[in-house]
């Protein structure tokens, strides 16, 4: 190697800096804009990012919208059906009744006030058995579910990757510990550390929050966050092992590169494939999770109004004697969409990334 | 192989040791006691309650009496359980003691007769699951794309995306109050576990479906199959001998969670069609501040869910001999 002269090299009459220029000409392609641009042209994965774009600007704004308070009750006997926009398109009468809202929430309420008045749709979707408006419900329930499984998935994403991609990388005794302490943590089953903890938060709830400024809701997301980044660590961590004894990890670990460097810019993306498979399964189950804690009761609490608590509240008007069918069908259908968009969502960035199809179609 | 097995036994022990000392240290941390009601009790009966449960003792001391078969007592007292004839023995001989809330009754009566009910109920789904989930995913792989491909991918979603009780709403709906075909409640012969055993398997073989679908189209672009192909063999015996292996590892992985989110979504199946099993006791006797139901209940599905998944990791080796036993 040392004794080659480069000279000796058939350059086809050029020399390095003529080759390198030339080489300079042509644009490089990272993998993320690759996988941006090939995002694109799947149809069904572009649609399901716009729908989701939409549906959580609708969410962020739903205060300003000319809807009815989601927990404005109305005690009739039983819940009236949908009623269709061109037979009621909207009334007066809107009250504006909340839970306790942010400032910026607050702000959006006195503005929609400003612009519509006491200007309100119709019931578009049916109420529900206290008169309270569906739509409504299901508009201000996103923001609940989607906020719980929006910081649920960012805990799980960067824990369960780093943990996972670093136990596979560093394999061993380390790997060993590692993954056993997973095991520990799986196998607690933490069904009952949630309803433990927040039966103990629901004790000392007043103390938390005056002492500490830490409400219910808080301790929910974290709770949860924290339950689910394990299968993600482990997913990552089984991925990496396979992938840590493979030629291009040698080479980079003969050229010198450190171990932060190759699991983070080396393996991280090799296995990010299978990560956003597994995310897109991790909302979901978020959502549904708090869906599961609204059943037996433990999930966010009424006034405020989640997607859970639809379902359940859906559930439970299943009778023998009349269907309401509005109440299940409709945020059920809510949660289907929003759930289907991004599974194809996900489906459509697995194949974008696929290092595999790199430079295809 | 028996180092492996050897070394998960040592971890296990570990683990439960965690799980029982943390739960145990927990539980009576939270305000509350089991035998807190509407009314307050008198003085003297309260007092009374406590003695006879060893509730007024350290915790230490009531640890470990809890954990072994020690005899704590000042005056060599024994800890009677349930009926009031069995001696209490310590979970280490694997005696939960008596329950607090029921009365007459000790943990282990309330798990044997429970936990039968709950594992039917989860081997049926688990079957609903994979019986569905494997045939959907491997179909959904080979016809990438086509019409099946994306109607089973619908269906699956749809699976993912709807909370079990919201299944179960629309199963009894249809096949009980539309067509009455299976019984609505209850518990007696395999009729009764149609239903829920699908409500709960639904989500995991949706699940499963994907994890198949991606693993297959990962395994089918590698060149052993390729190779295969090329050298002639018939599409089936690339497909069941070559392929399915590789394919179905993402589903052995996820076998061990899966099992585990059966047995905690059967706490609201069983709620629903009223099914007797394990699950309603998890919820109420956190609830209920039944220590030592709790703490049974507990210790009971961290034992099943570790057995599974030490059974998951060794399923996994005999898959995919890349990976080896002695490296983990």
């Amino acid at each position: 190697m040392a004794g080659k002269n480069p000279k000796s090299w058939d350059l086809g009459g050029k020399n390095f800096e003529e080759l390198a220029s030339e080489a300079a000409k042509f644009k490089g392609e990272s993998l993320w804009q690759d996988a941006w641009r090939r995002l694109k042209a799947n149809r069904t994965a572009w649609w399901s990012l716009l729908f989701l774009g939409v549906f959580m600007t609708i969410a962020m704004i739903a205060p300003l919208m000319p809807i009815p308070s989601p927990v404005f009750l109305d005690l009739q006997l039983e819940p009236q059906p949908p009623i269709w926009p061109w037979t009621n398109f909207g009334t007066g009468g809107f009250e504006p009744q909340y839970w306790e809202l942010s400032a910026l929430d607050n702000f959006m309420v006195d503005t929609r006030v400003a612009i519509f008045g006491d200007w309100q749709t119709g019931p578009w979707l049916g109420t529900d058995g206290k008169g309270r408006d569906i739509l409504s419900r299901i508009i201000w329930g996103s923001r609940t579910s989607i906020l719980v499984s929006l910081a649920a998935a960012f805990c799980s994403l960067a824990i369960g990757v780093s943990y996972g991609a670093v136990a596979g990388y560093l394999g061993g005794r380390i790997d060993n510990l590692m993954m056993r302490v997973v095991d520990i943590l799986y196998s607690i089953p933490f069904i009952f550390l949630v309803i433990f903890l927040i039966t103990i938060v629901n004790e000392y709830r007043a103390e938390l929050e005056d002492n500490y400024g830490i409400d219910r809701e808080t301790v929910f997301y974290v709770v949860i966050g924290a339950v689910y980044w394990l299968t993600m660590a482990r997913v990552v961590r089984g991925q990496v092992l396979s992938l840590r004894n493979q030629e291009f990890i040698e080479a980079a670990r003969v050229l010198g590169a450190s171990t932060a460097r190759i699991v983070f810019v080396h393996l991280v993306p090799n296995v990010l494939s299978i990560v956003i498979v597994y995310l897109t399964l991790t909302i979901p189950a978020v959502m549904l999770f708090e869906a599961f804690l609204s059943f037996l009761g433990l999930g966010i609490e009424p006034p405020k109004v989640s997607w859970g608590i639809l379902a359940v509240d859906g559930s439970e008007m299943v009778n023998p004697v009349k269907l309401y069918w509005w109440l299940v069908l409709f945020p059920a259908g809510a949660m289907g969409t929003t759930l289907l968009a991004l599974n194809l969502l996900g489906d459509g960035l697995r194949d974008a990334l696929d290092p595999k199809m790199r430079g295809r179609d | 192989m028996l180092r492996f097995f050897f070394q998960r036994l040592l971890w296990f022990a570990i683990t439960l040791w965690v799980v029982v000392t943390v739960s145990f240290f927990l539980m009576r941390q939270v305000r509350g006691g089991p035998f807190d009601g509407e009314r307050a009790l008198n003085e003297a009966i309260e007092r009374n309650i406590k003695a006879r449960y060893h509730l007024d003792w350290p915790q230490w001391k009531q640890y470990l009496q809890y954990v072994g078969p020690l005899n704590l007592d000042d005056h060599g007292a024994q800890f009677l359980g349930g009926d009031g004839t069995d001696v209490f023995t310590g979970i280490l001989v694997g005696d939960f003691g008596p329950s607090f809330k029921y009365r007459d009754f000790t943990v282990n009566d309330i798990i044997g007769q429970s936990l039968p009910i709950s594992i039917s109920l989860g081997v049926i789904s688990l079957m609903w699951a994979l019986l569905l989930g494997l045939s959907a995913g491997i179909a959904s792989a080979l016809w990438r794309g086509s019409t099946t491909d994306v109607a089973l991918r619908l269906v699956a979603t749809t699976g993912i995306a709807l909370p079990n009780f919201t299944v179960a709403g629309f199963l009894v709906i249809f096949f009980v109050f539309t067509i009455p075909l299976l019984p609505v409640a209850g518990y007696g012969s395999w009729r009764h576990l149609v239903l829920p055993g699908f409500a709960l398997g639904a989500p995991f073989a949706a699940y499963i479906a994907r994890l198949t679908r991606t693993g297959m189209l990962e395994v089918l672009s590698q060149d052993y199959i390729r190779t295969a192909h090329a050298k002639g063999l018939p599409p089936r015996l690339v497909l069941l001998r070559h392929a399915l292996k590789g394919g179905l590892l993402p589903v052995v992985s996820y076998l061990g969670p899966a099992t585990a989110g059966i047995l905690t979504g059967s706490l609201v199946i069983e709620r629903i069609f009223a099914i007797p099993g394990t699950g309603s006791h998890f919820v109420n006797s956190a609830l209920n501040r039944d220590y030592t139901l709790a703490m049974g209940v507990t210790i009971l599905y961290t034992v099943l869910v570790y057995a599974l998944n030490t059974l998951v990791d060794f399923a996994y080796t005999l898959l995919d001999p890349r990976i080896k036993l002695e490296e983990s």
